[in-house]
């Protein structure tokens, strides 16, 4: 009997910096997977955002890009113009993605620009230590709305998915979760799909995954995982916002 | 070859498609929108890539994208699009990508105007972003030279892999002169299997490339600071280029000028020794690495009484001359930065008041 389940080829053999109880490390290896799968890890390049997975490329096994804090998706532009054989994914944060490079994600996924997006979304700030997010629910604690998000001051928290899904460029816009082993088998679907629409040549591809952050949550990684299920869930609906036809 | 007759920006434009960069990346700012226009025309002949990036900002990262696939890749701007590609270029320094940035600049600071100026010497030659990062830059005086420069410009950013910036002023970018294209200016693209990240499939070694500029631990960084200075030192020793004109007399005063400027000092220069006055003018042709001892040897020759930086700035340049002259003559400055550029004139007044 073979064996039945073994690290992926495009990952290394690193110790991840991330908490214990993050999501981050599911889905680097659902990313890894779907890489393995298509076998195209020798033409690809990963760019890694400012946020926590700043050090992703320590754990995937491909060629690697850092970009400065929400420009991956400019960079991952400019790859892919000059060499649209590569096949380029960036991975980016909320923080990274939603604020400050809101201009770049909007017009990429606009120009329809035949590159995959990663998009952690988990309401908050991880590296910088647990600040407010565009993403953050409303009455969530952050360090910067230490009691809880104002919505009259900041607005309702921003849906990436739904807000690129209005874009009339032809694209594939999704939202998932890994707080459970049935999303996580469906995150890991659309990831490779939108990998598969890539190596077409097709569209532009976007999954959301909704994640969590014990740390700067302040929960316990099981707690964490209700609270994403009960708060972040009916607000952030999961499913399919734009498909290719 | 022959001769033909063209716009500063388009020239420009013609000599990155001559000099083997087929991708160019920008966003419209007066004075230099015609790089774009000309090449949004022409790259698609040579089956290039062309695109207008939605701002500076991301324009900025679609050139280190591109540089860190390892292709050839250009972008043009002015002052304060220059502004907002700091950041960017201060990754692809730290990175180690190598790329070419023209900035034909305009007046500032803010807004400023449309008109041409000098005013980014600083941001060009001691910053614009953050970090120890210098830049190599070139500083034509005209369209010939920009195209000579441009086309340079991507052998030595392959050479220090790093980025490279011409920098004009709006009347080089505007104005038409005559222009040939010297083919030996074009190289060929350098080896980038060692730091490029353009997929393992490509190297025989199967080794994985990362192109990055974070280096938490202090050794990392400092060695990562270390190899720049180690190129910058490099450039010092081997691409400082410059022009005496006059400096063969026995002149009472030394101009230190360069570009559009230059130019209007040399018309003053004949003008003056029409009337028996000599007066000499060393122009920097790279602004960093900056001719020092060039600028210290023509300004203690013993002819020499005076030293002026004349530029088209309210002071920038001089501070190098200063640095450059070690107190051994009194440097003086003259500039203007609304525009207008100084007439040869208002020059020969300037110098007769050093006399």
């Amino acid at each position: 009997m073979g064996k039945a389940f073994s690290t992926p080829k495009s990952m290394s053999d690193n110790y991840t910096h991330y908490c214990p109880g993050c999501t981050h490390g599911i889905v680097h290896r659902l990313v890894a997977e779907a890489i393995d799968e298509l076998g195209i890890r020798g033409r690809t390049v990963g760019i890694a955002p400012v946020g926590c997975a700043v050090l992703a490329y320590n754990y995937f096994n491909c060629d690697f890009q850092e970009a400065a804090h929400g420009r991956a998706p400019a960079m991952a532009t400019g790859m892919k113009r000059v060499r649209p054989d590569l096949i380029v994914f960036t991975y980016q944060g909320d923080g990274d993605l939603a604020s400050i490079g809101m201009g770049e994600i909007i017009h990429a996924a606009n120009r329809g620009e035949k590159f995959t997006v990663i998009f952690i979304n988990n309401a908050i700030y991880g590296m910088t230590g647990g600040q407010m997010a565009p993403t953050t629910m409303p009455g969530q604690r952050a360090t910067t709305a230490p009691t809880g998000r104002d919505t009259d001051q900041t607005g309702m928290p921003i849906r990436m998915a739904n807000l690129l899904g209005e874009l009339v460029t032809p694209g594939y816009i999704t939202r998932q979760a890994v707080l459970k082993p049935g999303q996580v088998k469906k995150a890991k679907k659309a990831i490779k799909k939108a990998f598969e629409y890539q190596v077409e040549g097709k569209c532009f591809s976007f999954v959301e995954v909704i994640s969590t952050c014990p740390t700067n949550w302040g929960l316990t990684p099981l707690d964490s995982l209700k609270w994403a299920e009960d708060t972040l869930l009916p607000y952030y609906e999961l499913g399919d916002y734009k498909v290719p036809e | 070859m022959a001769k033909v007759l063209m716009k500063g920006n388009e020239a420009i434009g013609e000599a990155a498609i001559r000099a083997g960069c087929k991708n160019y990346f920008a966003y419209p700012i007066t004075p230099q929108s015609e790089v774009a226009e000309y090449l949004a025309k022409r790259l698609p002949e040579v089956d290039g890539v062309f695109l207008q990036g939605e701002s500076e900002v991301a324009v900025g990262y679609m050139i280190f994208g591109a540089a860190a696939a390892g292709e050839r890749v250009m972008t043009t701007s002015s002052s304060p699009g220059v502004s907002l590609m700091g950041e960017a270029i201060s990754y692809i320094a730290a990175a180690q990508c190598p790329a070419v940035f023209v900035n034909i600049m305009r007046g500032g600071p803010g807004l400023g105007g449309i008109l041409p100026s000098q005013a980014d010497y600083f941001q060009a030659t001691k910053g614009g972003g953050h970090g120890d990062y210098r830049l190599l830059v070139f500083a034509p005086d005209g369209v010939q030279e920009a195209v000579e420069m441009t086309m340079k410009a991507f052998t030595l950013a392959e050479k220090y892999r790093g980025p490279v910036m011409i920098l004009g002023d709006g009347l080089i970018g505007q104005m038409m002169e005559p222009v040939e294209f010297p083919d030996d200016l074009m190289t060929k693209p350098s080896n980038k299997d060692d730091w490029a990240t353009n997929g393992m499939d490509t190297r025989k070694s199967n080794k994985r490339n990362l192109v990055k500029s974070l280096f938490l631990d202090p050794k990392e960084l400092n060695d990562n600071n270390l190899a720049l200075k180690a190129k910058y030192t490099q450039m010092k020793k081997e691409e400082i280029l410059y022009e005496g004109y006059n400096t063969d007399t026995e002149y009472q005063v030394l101009i230190v000028s360069y570009g559009t400027m230059s130019r209007v000092c040399k018309t003053s220069i004949d003008m003056m020794k029409q009337e028996g006055i000599e007066v000499g003018l060393l122009r920097p042709k790279t602004l960093f690495p900056f001719p020092e001892e060039a600028v210290f040897n023509a300004s203690t020759k013993d002819c020499c009484k005076a030293v002026i930086s004349i530029e088209m700035s309210m002071g920038q340049m001089v501070e190098d001359v200063e640095r450059c002259v070690k107190g051994q003559r009194e440097v003086d400055f003259y500039g203007e930065c609304g525009g207008d550029i100084p007439t040869p004139e208002k020059i020969i007044e300037v110098i007769k008041g050093l006399l």
